[in-house]
């Protein structure tokens, strides 16, 4: 932790279907907010310094003991380090299991309808381009205010979020952080609750 | 018939290619055996990925009757059968030093790891507010199996290192390639057959 100014940083609106690329400080706060509710923020986190060390989504549940993500989870890298940590959070768990969508695995779960609809990792590629993160970089994704229920009996499903308007999660970055962001355009399931929103991103650093 | 067989000691990695159509069949030499296995396809770009495998068969493990996806919608293989309904596909395999070698040898590095499965292991999941996981010590015996059905080309990657979670020692696993017959489809959910049939039009 380098920085304990509180400037805003960063206060924008990403577009349903859109996408953002911010790069966060040490010690730097991210927060997303859920401006209209039940929206999947797909996002991915990269050591700004090397991109190689990026978040673990099964090296995260494994650390934790834990499925689904909220404050005072650590998000860490495939080395283990530690990349941020969900300091606040007032939707109450994310999701790191359910990947992204892409268009591939669209006509693989709906059919070949979907095979041109716009998807999180089309945006994933879009904005990582410019910092080197390509296919080969894509890694499996946290959804911050989606719901993908896990059983014991070893069952998941997507259901309807447990977010609502104005509903958000801050995380803190212990290094140099890449945040990939795809603000998910899914329609096809109830993710998004059927009708992708806005979100906005509030940064201090 | 037989291809290939070979027997990979506790604690080691191995890996090979698998050419569309053969089986790869696992074998738990001991009690708690472990196999962390990464799988890349024919194009060498093309990784499992393990979100997609299991969204699009509801499914939080592995098990008999899954097809195994890719990054791109492609089946890279099947499980055909396994004498356990319940492989981790959940928490990861640390350290990961076995399997970069591997893939280093076959030209890949550390931006090449994927989530892995890890054949014989099975880490319980709560039913509690977050989905809480609890390592099952007991749960593969020497002589438990899983056999899988290359679906293209695969690369697969195999670590018998102890799942990170448990204390049990590392244990030895038979590895047995074989070129069968045509190896029937088992009962699959309409996504997989969707999968395995566009990868027999696309690379088949
Ligand atoms: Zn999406």
């Amino acid at each position: 932790m380098t920085v304990t100014a509180t400037t805003v940083a960063l206060d924008t609106v990403v577009e349903a279907g859109d996408g953002a690329l911010v790069t966060v400080p040490a010690g730097g706060r991210l927060q997303i907010v859920d401006l209209h509710g039940n929206q999947a923020v797909d996002t991915l986190f990269y050591d700004a310094h090397d991109i190689d060390n990026r978040y673990s989504a099964f090296d995260t549940i494994r650390e934790q003991r834990a499925v689904f993500l909220t404050t005072g989870s650590r998000l860490v890298s495939t080395r283990r380090d530690e990349l941020a940590v969900i300091t606040d959070d007032t939707c109450g768990r994310h999701d790191t299991v359910g990947g992204a969508c892409s268009q591939e695995s669209n006509v693989i779960r709906y059919g070949e309808f979907t095979r041109h609809q716009h998807a999180c990792r089309q945006t994933f590629l879009r904005y990582g381009a410019k910092v080197g993160i390509g296919q080969r970089q894509l890694t499996h994704n946290v959804n911050f205010f989606m719901n993908v229920p896990v059983t014991s009996s070893g069952g998941l499903t997507f259901e309807d979020g447990l977010s609502a308007p104005g509903k958000y999660v801050e995380l803190t970055a212990s290094r140099d952080l890449f945040v990939l962001i795809s603000n998910c355009p899914q329609v096809n399931n109830p993710c998004n609750g059927w009708n992708p929103t806005p979100i906005q991103l509030l940064g201090w650093w | 018939m037989i291809a290939h067989a070979h027997e990979i000691p506790g604690d080691a990695a191995w890996s090979a290619p698998v050419r569309a159509g053969r089986t790869i069949t696992l074998t738990a030499l001991a009690d708690g055996a472990n196999a962390s296995m990464l799988i890349i396809g024919a194009d060498r770009l093309d990784r499992l990925n393990i979100p997609d495998t299991l969204k699009s068969q509801m499914s939080a493990r592995i098990k008999p009757g899954m097809v195994l996806m890719s990054d791109r919608g492609l089946a890279l293989a099947t499980v055909t059968a396994s004498s356990l309904d319940w492989h981790d596909c959940l928490t990861g395999a640390f350290p990961s030093r076995l399997l970069l070698l591997e893939l280093i040898k076959h030209g890949f590095g550390e931006t090449d790891l994927h989530a892995c499965i890890n054949f014989f292991s099975k880490v319980a999941v709560a039913d509690d507010p977050r989905a809480s996981l609890a390592f099952i010590p007991d749960h593969a015996h020497a002589g438990d199996t899983v056999t899988l059905r290359a679906d293209q080309d695969l690369l697969i990657f195999i670590s018998t290192a102890p799942h990170p979670l448990s204390d049990e020692p590392a244990a030895s696993v038979a590895v047995q390639l074989e070129t069968p017959a045509n190896v029937k489809d088992p009962d699959l959910r309409d996504e997989a057959v969707r999968a395995l049939r566009l990868t027999r039009e696309l690379i088949g």
